[in-house]
């Protein structure tokens, strides 16, 4: 690199900051982003480390969805006999109803022997109420509210009664958000057992946690015992291995969340390139005298790549400054939904990174306007109408491009989960994509516009419009950086109104809003008669048989998981508890997509001396996953009993209509005599009636649980806008992304703009005249970048309502309205903003100004 | 020595060739002071800027001190240009960016085989000779006409070049002040002993060179030495120039 480069990029920077250096700011934010949420992974994931025994409140832990078997409970015993202390805790879903207020929920209920954490403390109100003692509860805060009750209150939970002892404000890697979304009550493990809440059917969890210090004792458990937990299907956890995972999902999560910073900073990296594209228009005369005076074309564009890089650097450095910051502030703000307390602690890899991606963005966008400088002929400084050097294949153009497309893939497979490159490759693409989609569109929205203009229109009108098409305007490039903000948010809004419709439980009348589960056989008659007379008609029950896959086609569970890769079902599949039910019509959730269906057919039996073979239906996808098809033969476990089954037909099921769906359904006759329980589904308007029914079910059948559906809505809701909230955050930030270029672009054409209001305020334009075309030209503007972004939202909304989540689309106009309002307020107010001062100045030093 | 042959410059005008230059032959001595002299349109600044090597000719070719400068890339061109060859234009060309020193400092640095303090002193002291010593720091916008001329000629001679080419210097100056900037041209150029080509409209400026080279059309059509610099002889043995030659701009 020549020294005259370096020089010369040295010297320009003054001039080059002032007209470019507000663009860099643009990638700051980005920049900011990706340091933040890097930083603060880092220190979540040392923080779960840290306090990994306190997170499990053991060093290991055994779990399951069924009672433990005998060899787990005899390797308790041993342990227990090895002096290793260890202590049980059961969850169960039921209801729990307080007398007082007679107010009942569906709660979780957890019971807990002594001991239990070993590690870290449990906060409780009153302090020391910890463990709770015989005939006593101790509940999450959320509970009392939700029952209307206060400490001291009696609450009934199953067959005992207990009294509220005071609520758990904290325990180990509890937080916030898990209270939110199922409140628990805690009562002793001996109190639990006489509840009679574990009864068949009930979904329970039940876990043993186990103190064993030495890692080597654990490593050898875990060998040891690795093929009786496997066939008992208890799960065995350790501290590291619960701080492992957990540290993965935070990592998984903080890369996907880095995917906002990444497309904040490529949106400033298209804001940084149309900076640069009117900076070296408005230098090709500088570049025609250097030429001129013995400068080599390299060493001209090297002082200006030089220049951009250093200001990117600078733009970028401000970014990480502004990162940092956040990261010490994201603990504090996101402490709802962290299991540790996160200290921070500033470290340079984050840092680097975060400069090294903006550098790289803003020479990246910068380069390719900048190859324009090599193309000024030295004859320019003599004649200012010498065109430029025109070339007809530039390698050096192509490879920019070629390097814009490969690092926004290259920087999006950075940035995504390490474990799938696919991912990060399509989301790079994707990225790629909407960027040209959105240019595209705006490109041709800005023509459109530009044509349309109706010229009966008034002068001011027409004139704010033409303002948009002066030289050297980056209307475009707004247009796209605020447009992808608008694309961000809109079809996040969209796609949730989408699946909320499609839920849509109020709307709909007829549909069911209450289902009551784990009805015993025997109660079913009672609990119907305890529905409002107008409802029996309707309710539907559906039984629930328990069961698992014993073998298919002959080969028991460990033998399928041994079969060749194409062969072999997935694992869940073959593990999981499945909940069966028979019955004989299709319902309306359903469509058969092979084989046979069994209605109105009779039950072909075998002859005899051949066992009966029961007829099955598997819902598609299932049927993919344990790679069985019609004529395949199951065999399935019902607590001990085998069945054998053929597969007989295949279906479709809606999953997002609240309906009784199952997997696999059996025709009539077949597991009748199995254990089962049944779950009931009724519509019932009122809702005060369906909140005594549900209040007396409690009393009469301790062991039935009941759901609002429309409360589940509610929870459902809540937890979309959660999850929403990033997404909206993508929003936010890329459209501040956008302002902020606007904002550039406001104060580089400032001088232009001030002597075209100085010459139309000379040629007699009062000055409201002269701000309606301000007004005009931004609230076009504000227009066509929301129209850009909502065009394509609409789109994208569509498709991944139809394709993805498989819901009917409708826009929904009132909140795109919003949007638009929105952006263009903003618009109006930045553009109005960088225009203030414009119309103080009297004309004719400006004039005068302009002339020199 | 300048020498041009067959020189030729044809551009394309909405499809059709437009010739600007044709079949111009010059040969101009060391340390010559030339004026291109001819109405606008003429072809005089096509002719310089390919003398300077700053254009390629459609036919014919440019040799500066024995080197022949359409055969050389366009690189070459410029470190020919930044090692033998000083430019004065109209508007002047400051950089807007670089103050006064730093303008003047450009050529040398892109010879860069001095000391930079070294560089420093010699833009420092060339700025002084032309009277702008209490200057070095001001931006071009800072400056009057008269003052960025100045900057732009001691920028002209910071590389001791061979040859200096001068489109127009006095066309954005009031008639004393262009005076002031030639009398100072003039001198520079004798003290540095530089082969001076000079383009220009004004007959009188013309009339202070050696030689009057005046273009109408695209062709030569007169080529008169001048005896004695300085001394205007305007009409003396002349060819016709035309009333296309527009007297010195009085601008105000």
């Amino acid at each position: 690199m020549s020294r005259f480069a370096l020089t010369l990029a040295r010297r320009e920077l003054r001039a080059s900051a002032r007209q470019i250096g507000v663009y860099m700011t643009s990638i700051a934010l980005g920049v900011a982003g990706l340091v933040a949420i890097r930083g603060f992974t880092g220190d979540v994931s040392r923080s779960v480390q840290d306090e990994a025994e306190v997170l499990l409140g053991a060093n290991a832990r055994l779990a399951s969805s069924r009672p433990f078997p005998e060899p787990i409970v005899a390797l308790v015993d041993s342990l227990e006999g090895a002096g290793h202390r260890s202590a049980r805790l059961t969850s169960v879903v039921s209801m729990v109803l307080a007398p007082r207020t007679n107010v009942s929920r569906l709660l979780q209920v957890r019971g807990v022997d002594p001991g239990y954490p070993f590690y870290g403390r449990v906060r409780t109100v009153p302090a020391g109420a910890w463990p709770p003692r015989a005939g006593e509860v101790l509940v999450d805060p959320a509970v009392l509210s939700m029952l209307d009750a206060r400490p001291g209150d009696e609450l009934m939970v199953g067959e005992v009664t207990v009294r509220i002892a005071g609520t758990v404000e904290d325990l180990l890697g509890d937080f916030a958000l898990q209270t939110a979304v199922g409140p628990r009550v805690w009562i002793a493990h001996a109190s639990l057992d006489a509840a009679g809440l574990l009864a068949f059917g009930s979904l329970a969890r039940y876990e043993h946690y186990v103190v064993i210090p030495s890692r080597g004792e654990r490593v050898d458990v875990e060998e040891g015992y690795r093929a009786t937990f496997d066939e008992a299907q208890v799960r065995w956890t350790t501290a590291e291995s619960q701080a492992r995972r957990l540290t993965n999902s935070v990592e998984y999560l903080g890369r996907y969340l880095g995917l906002v910073g990444l497309a904040a900073l490529l949106l400033g990296g298209v804001g940084v390139g149309s900076a640069v594209h009117v900076f070296v228009r408005e230098r090709r005369t500088t570049v025609a005298v250097l030429r001129c005076l013995g400068a080599h074309q390299r060493s001209v564009f090297i002082a200006y790549l030089l220049q951009a890089a250093v200001l990117g650097l600078a733009g970028a450095a401000a970014g990480a400054v502004l990162g940092v910051a956040a990261q010490g502030l994201l603990p504090v703000a996101l402490a709802e939904v962290l299991p540790v307390q996160v200290t921070t602690r500033f470290s340079l890899a984050p840092v680097a990174a975060g400069l090294a991606m903006g550098v790289w963005v803003a020479l990246l966008f910068a380069w390719l306007p900048l190859l324009a400088v090599r193309d000024v002929p030295p004859l320019r400084a003599l004649r200012e109408d010498t065109g430029p050097n025109r070339r007809r294949w530039d390698p050096a153009r192509a490879l920019a491009w070629t390097a814009i497309g490969a690092s926004i893939v290259g920087l999006s497979v950075l940035q995504a989960p390490e474990q799938d490159e696919g991912v990060g490759f399509a989301i790079g693409i994707g990225l790629g994509v909407s960027i040209a989609v959105l240019w595209g569109t705006g490109w041709m929205l800005v023509r459109l516009t530009r044509r349309f203009v109706p010229r009966g229109a008034p002068y001011p009108v027409r004139q704010g419009v033409a303002n948009l098409f002066r030289p050297q305007n980056q209307t475009v490039a707004i247009t796209l950086v605020l447009g992808f903000g608008v694309f961000a948010v809109a079809t996040v809004l969209q796609v949730e109104s989408a699946l909320i419709a499609g839920l849509g439980l109020e709307e709909q009348s007829g549909r069911p809003n209450l289902v009551l589960f784990d009805v015993q056989p025997d109660q079913e008659g009672r609990v119907l008669q305890a529905l409002p007379p107008e409802a029996r008609a309707d309710v539907v029950t559906a039984p629930l048989v328990p069961a698992r896959i014993a073998a298919i086609n002959g080969l028991g569970p460990a033998e399928l998981a041994e079969l060749p890769r194409p062969r072999r079902p997935e694992r869940w599949a073959i593990r999981r508890e499945y909940r069966n039910t028979w019955r004989d019509t299709l319902t309306a959730a359903e469509t058969l997509v092979a084989g046979r269906w069994w209605e109105g057919e009779e039950r072909a039996l075998p002859p005899e001396g051949v066992t009966a073979l029961a007829r099955v239906s598997l819902e598609a996808e299932l049927a993919d996953d344990l790679e069985v098809g019609l004529g395949d033969r199951i065999t399935w476990d019902f607590g001990g009993r085998a069945v054998e089954s053929v597969v007989t037909s295949l279906r479709t099921v809606d999953w997002a209509r609240f309906e009784p769906n199952f997997f696999v359904v059996f025709e009539p006759g077949t597991i009748e005599e199995a254990p089962h329980t049944s779950v009931m589904i009724a519509r019932v308007d009122d809702p005060m009636e369906r909140g005594r029914i549900r209040t007396n079910m409690v009393r009469a059948y301790p062991n039935v649980s009941s759901l609002d559906l429309t409360r589940v809505q509610d929870a459902i809701e809540r937890v979309l806008a959660r999850v929403n909230t990033a997404l909206h955050f993508l929003g936010l930030f890329t459209a501040v992304t956008g302002l902020i270029v606007l904002a550039g672009a406001l104060s580089a054409s400032r001088f232009q703009r001030m002597r075209e209001s100085a010459l139309l305020r000379t040629l007699g334009a009062r000055r409201g005249q002269v701000r309606v075309v301000l007004l005009t030209e931004y609230l076009v503007l504000g227009t066509l970048a929301s129209l850009t972004g909502i065009m394509l939202a609409v789109a994208a909304a569509w498709a991944l309502a139809r394709g993805v989540f498989e819901v009917a689309y409708l826009p929904s106009a009132a909140s795109l309205l919003v949007l638009w309002l929105l952006v263009t307020a903003l618009t109006v107010t930045v553009g109005l903003g960088g225009s203030a001062g414009l119309l103080a100045r009297p004309p004719l030093p400006v004039l005068r100004r302009a002339a020199e | 020595m300048i020498v041009a042959e067959g020189l030729g410059k044809t551009y394309s005008s909405g499809g059709r060739p437009l010739p600007v230059l044709r079949d111009v032959d010059l040969r101009i001595p060391a340390e010559a002071f030339v004026a291109i002299l001819g109405p606008s349109g003429s072809g005089k600044t096509t002719l310089l800027g390919l003398l300077a090597g700053l254009d390629e000719p459609t036919t014919g070719r440019v040799r500066l001190d024995g080197v022949d400068h359409t055969a050389l890339t366009e690189d070459e061109r410029a470190e020919f240009r930044a090692q033998n060859v000083g430019f004065v234009f109209q508007t002047f060309h400051l950089l807007p960016t670089l103050t006064a020193l730093e303008n003047v400092l450009v050529p040398l640095e892109l010879l860069g085989d001095r000391p930079p303090r070294e560089l420093r002193e010699r833009a420092a002291g060339l700025l002084d000779r032309v009277g702008l010593a209490g200057r070095l720091d001001h931006y071009p916008s800072q400056l009057s006409g008269g003052e960025q001329q100045r900057v732009a000629l001691a920028r002209a001679f910071a590389n001791r070049p061979r040859i200096l080419f001068a489109d127009e210097p006095t066309g954005n100056l009031d008639q004393e002040t262009g005076a002031r900037v030639i009398e100072l041209m003039e001198d520079l150029n004798r003290e540095a002993r530089t082969t001076l080509v000079l383009v220009t409209h004004d007959l009188a400026l013309a009339s202070r060179a050696h030689r009057i080279v005046t273009l109408a059309d695209g062709r030569v059509v007169a080529d008169d030495d001048v005896a004695g610099a300085g001394a205007p002889q305007v009409g003396a043995r002349r060819v016709d120039h035309g009333s296309a030659v527009v007297p010195s701009r009085e601008a105000g």
